[in-house]
């Protein structure tokens, strides 16, 4: 081969070479800019559990507390409610909550820790795209639509109109796919709950 | 003075190609002469791009992207304090939704004249491109006032993220950067709104005319003037885009701006259209408002997602439907067999499958808007099908038409 002619195969191989490390090069480079995008530690910090106090809430009553910024509903039910819980289910999509997001100890009828069956804890995010769900305690509300006049209340999104009952468990045929779902959730006492932590993993 | 300025252009030239430039693009750049209303929208979508990037540069000097300052400096500072702050705000807002009727407008005119077939598929394509971008553009800058409707209209977009399965989790905390929309969502949001997507969009915008001058523009006969040619190579039915038609493009611009100062002086919120009455109230992540609607020109694509019930208990269907209603456009030029680009000398009944999905979309749009119900969202499925049905069965209906005769030349009716 003389001096001034091509060497095609290893020009070919130089370039391949050279486009290879430079891909995995800018791949490299790449990871820090996409990684800033994940929750700062200042933000992971922000999701550590709360406290709620329901040492004020009456039976019918609930509250909203915010725990990593969603709205975590606290629902004090009454025996009738419980009583409808049980009864009531021919119209639910998932009603032992096979397909929806709970710790192990809600997974039962009232979806709630067994030693305090009244109080609900759930998260007021419609499982369809993530608005909060209205409670409806009212029995004879206009709410009630398509679920006829025997509704005996719930949750309501209206966003899309999903239907809940008051275990938070979806309503067949709504564009809300699962039931609310629970977060994990302790009773430090009868009055106090801790939201974000069950005392099984910390 | 003359031969100065001739001295002057020639140092330039040799430097740089000025002259060549505006020959190519502009003083011989021939253009078909039978361009009829619909040819207006083009040079209109530049306009309004040059009204929200000067009126954004402006907003971005009092804007504070931050979620405890946001609102405020939107609606005190910029529409009160701000000397002429809510003229410039106004004018961007309108803006917004003036550059959607331009481009629907536009990418209509496209779909009856076939402006999208062989050669132009490319300048189809950067068109789709570029009206995704706009959409992201619209639906980020619509987050910064930070107002109910922000908020709880990024909520719902963000969570089409976390229908898909397996990693949608994680995939809507990355790009929310939070387990919420919060600060970190609204500071990269307007990071992308005024540098990222402006900056593809500008590339996009170039590619698209750079694609158009090298293969000639389409008309209304859908006839390719560049193969009747005189005898110095310039087709006979064109005519040099400047001065006939930049001189033509003042009267729709001055038409365009007389609506598009009634709307910015007298209804700057079009009815709660342009400006939805939520978004006046600060955004609330724990009170959802009654009704959310997202900003009118992403309605027709909304009711789709609506229109899909979720299987298997999963909304990652309609997320699918809602998605493949856009990424359909980018296969227009092969789903469509008929070689003749006109509406003029296509058969009559593929008239009525236009206007019928003319109609079909702005039902979707309509419908998009309102709270749903059962009968409302039998229509919008009803509509959904025809949507896709129209793309989909193109292949087999477009080889069915009976054509009429093309004409060789333009014609001037």
């Amino acid at each position: 081969m003389s001096a001034d002619a091509v060497n095609n195969s290893k020009r070919r191989f130089l370039v391949a070479s050279t486009t290879v490390v430079g891909a995995v090069g800018a791949g490299f480079v790449a990871v820090p800019f996409v990684k800033s995008w994940l929750p700062s530690a200042r933000a992971k910090a922000a999701g550590a559990p709360v406290v709620a106090d329901i040492s004020k809430l009456e039976e019918g009553q609930m509250i909203t507390v915010e725990w990593r910024g969603k709205p975590v509903y606290i629902l004090k039910r009454t025996d009738e409610n419980l009583k409808v819980l049980e009864t009531d289910v021919d119209m639910l999509a998932d009603v032992n909550s096979d397909k929806s997001s709970q710790p192990e100890y809600t997974k039962n009828s009232v979806r709630a820790i067994d030693k305090y069956p009244h109080i609900s804890v759930m998260e007021g995010v419609c499982t369809h795209l993530g608005c909060a769900p209205k409670y409806l305690p009212d029995l004879n509300n206009p709410f009630a639509g398509s679920l006829g006049k025997g509704w005996k209340g719930g949750f309501f999104c209206p966003c899309h109109g999903s239907f809940y009952d008051l275990a938070g468990r979806v309503y067949a045929g709504m564009p809300a796919p699962t039931n609310l779902p629970i977060p994990l959730h302790v009773f430090k006492s009868a009055t106090m709950i801790l939201i974000g932590q069950d005392g099984s993993n910390a | 003075m003359g031969q100065k300025v001739n001295d002057l252009m020639g140092w330039v030239d040799a430097r740089f190609p000025m002259t060549k430039m505006w020959e190519e693009h502009l003083s011989k750049y021939y253009a078909p002469k039978n361009f009829n209303f619909w040819y207006f929208f083009g040079s209109l979508a530049m306009l309004v791009l040059v009204i929200q990037i000067v009126s954004g540069i402006f907003l971005a000097m009092f804007y504070k992207p931050d979620t405890a300052l946001a609102f405020q400096s939107v609606e005190m500072n910029i529409m009160r304090d701000v000397e002429w702050g809510w003229l410039i705000r106004y004018l961007h807002s309108t803006g917004a939704s003036a550059f959607f009727i331009v481009v629907y407008m536009h990418m209509f005119r496209g779909l009856i004249y076939g402006s999208y077939k062989k050669p132009r598929e490319l300048v189809w394509i950067f068109g789709v491109l570029i009206f995704l971008a706009l959409m992201a553009e619209g639906f980020m800058g619509y987050l910064l006032p930070w107002g109910q409707m922000s908020f709880w209209g990024a909520q719902v977009i963000i969570n089409l993220v976390s229908a898909i399965p397996f990693i949608g989790g994680e995939l809507s905390e990355w790009v929310r950067g939070d387990y919420v929309i919060g600060d970190a969502t609204l500071n990269r949001f307007f990071s992308l709104h005024i540098v990222a997507i402006p900056l593809i969009l500008l590339g996009l915008i170039v590619a698209h005319i750079i694609a158009l001058h090298e293969v000639g523009s389409n008309n209304p006969d859908g006839v390719e003037i560049k193969k009747n040619k005189d005898e110095n190579g310039i087709p006979k039915d064109g005519i040099p885009f400047h001065p006939y038609y930049s001189v033509k493009d003042i009267v729709g611009v001055v038409v365009f701006l007389i609506f598009f100062s009634i709307v910015v002086f007298f209804l700057p919120e079009m009815f709660g259209y342009f400006l939805e009455h939520a978004n006046f109230e600060p955004a609330n992540p724990l009170k959802t408002p009654e009704h959310i609607a997202p900003v009118w020109y992403f309605t027709p694509y909304y009711s789709i997602l609506r229109a899909v019930p979720s299987i298997a208990g999963s909304a990652f269907p309609g997320v699918i439907a809602m998605g493949a209603a856009i990424v359909v456009l980018f296969f227009l030029p092969w789903l469509d067999r008929n070689p003749v680009k006109s509406i003029r000398y296509r058969a009559g009944w593929y008239k009525i499958l236009i206007a019928l999905f003319v109609v079909s979309f702005i039902i979707l749009g309509i419908l998009g808007t309102l709270s749903p119900t059962d009968g409302r969202t039998l229509l919008a499925q009803v509509c959904t099908i025809y949507y896709f049905a129209f793309f989909f069965l193109m292949p087999f209906y477009t080889k069915l038409e009976k054509n009429k005769p093309v004409p060789e030349r333009v014609t001037m009716k």
